[in-house]
């Protein structure tokens, strides 16, 4: 009580108060918002292609459906949960179910060319620009 | 049973082997499925990126450590335009209860997954007692 902001009256009256608020704080500093948009996505741009990487962990290539759609990209799929007799769980902080997720890619691509795989839980996604959206130079003609 | 070991606001300096310290990455608390069969207590740990190289479990005493080196790096050619995540490794910390088999421990690492496999140690498994007659 050495730091009281009432020194007058010999003792502070928000004391109570003021450690159920760092109680709070401490309770919730754990807390993470859990609705996040699941897979987590990065996109890569190279020249004429583009990489979409995606955070799967425990998703096999049999689970999820890659749509392409002009230069919209749908990942859909389910975390299925392993399922185990007379388990006793202590612990369940992955989460399950359904997903899908579109993203917009930077230009159109060529739904023909496109390569995805699968590397210890990360989709990896390439696709080549489309060959007449490329951008051309053109050459001024001397008149 | 599995009780997590948290170090909160502790920041351990990491060396590589040859003493030099390498650029600071993030490191992540992988979510983990913790269950207890009759024989095995199982430890589900999601660490996308993770080659099974790089996984580095350590059992010390009760102290269970699972650390693992993300091995997808950049890629060459290409520039980050966007970002929901971001490449780094995992560590996690949980103290068990039971008494466990060391030499019978199995991990695998399956889709980013790590497949820990804890076998009881033969003192600390559950034991029917059948009520003699008298």
């Amino acid at each position: 009580m050495a730091l009281s902001e009432f020194p007058r009256l010999g003792f502070d009256p928000f004391v109570e108060l003021r450690r159920m608020q760092s109680e709070m704080n401490r309770l919730f500093s754990g807390f993470t918002p859990t609705t996040r948009d699941f897979p987590p996505i990065n996109i890569w741009l190279g020249d004429n292609s583009v990489v979409v990487t995606s955070e799967l962990p425990g998703v096999t290539a049999g689970d999820v459906t890659i749509n392409l759609q002009e230069d919209v990209l749908t990942l859909e799929g389910a975390r299925r949960p392993k399922q185990e007799q007379d388990a006793n769980w202590q612990r369940r902080e992955r989460t399950y179910g359904g997903f899908s997720r579109t993203v917009q890619l930077p230009f159109r691509v060529d739904a023909d060319k496109v390569q995805a795989r699968f590397n210890n839980g990360i989709l990896e996604i390439e696709a080549q620009r489309l060959e007449a959206d490329r951008p051309k130079k053109i050459e001024i003609r001397a008149g | 049973m599995a009780q997590e070991v948290r170090n909160v606001g502790q920041q351990v300096p990491q060396t590589t082997e040859s003493g030099q310290r390498p650029a600071p990455r993030p490191v992540f608390l992988p979510p983990a499925d913790v269950y207890e069969t009759r024989d095995n207590i199982v430890v589900l740990a999601e660490m996308p990126g993770v080659a099974p190289e790089g996984v580095d479990i350590t059992l010390e005493r009760r102290v269970l450590t699972i650390r693992g080196r993300n091995a997808t790096g950049d890629h060459a050619g290409y520039q980050r335009v966007y970002s929901e995540y971001a490449d780094g490794d995992y560590e996690r910390v949980f103290t068990l209860s039971e008494n466990i088999d060391r030499d019978r421990i199995e991990a695998t690492l399956k889709d980013g997954v790590l497949n820990l496999v804890l076998p009881k140690a033969e003192s600390a498994r559950a034991r029917k007692i059948e009520l003699k007659a008298t």
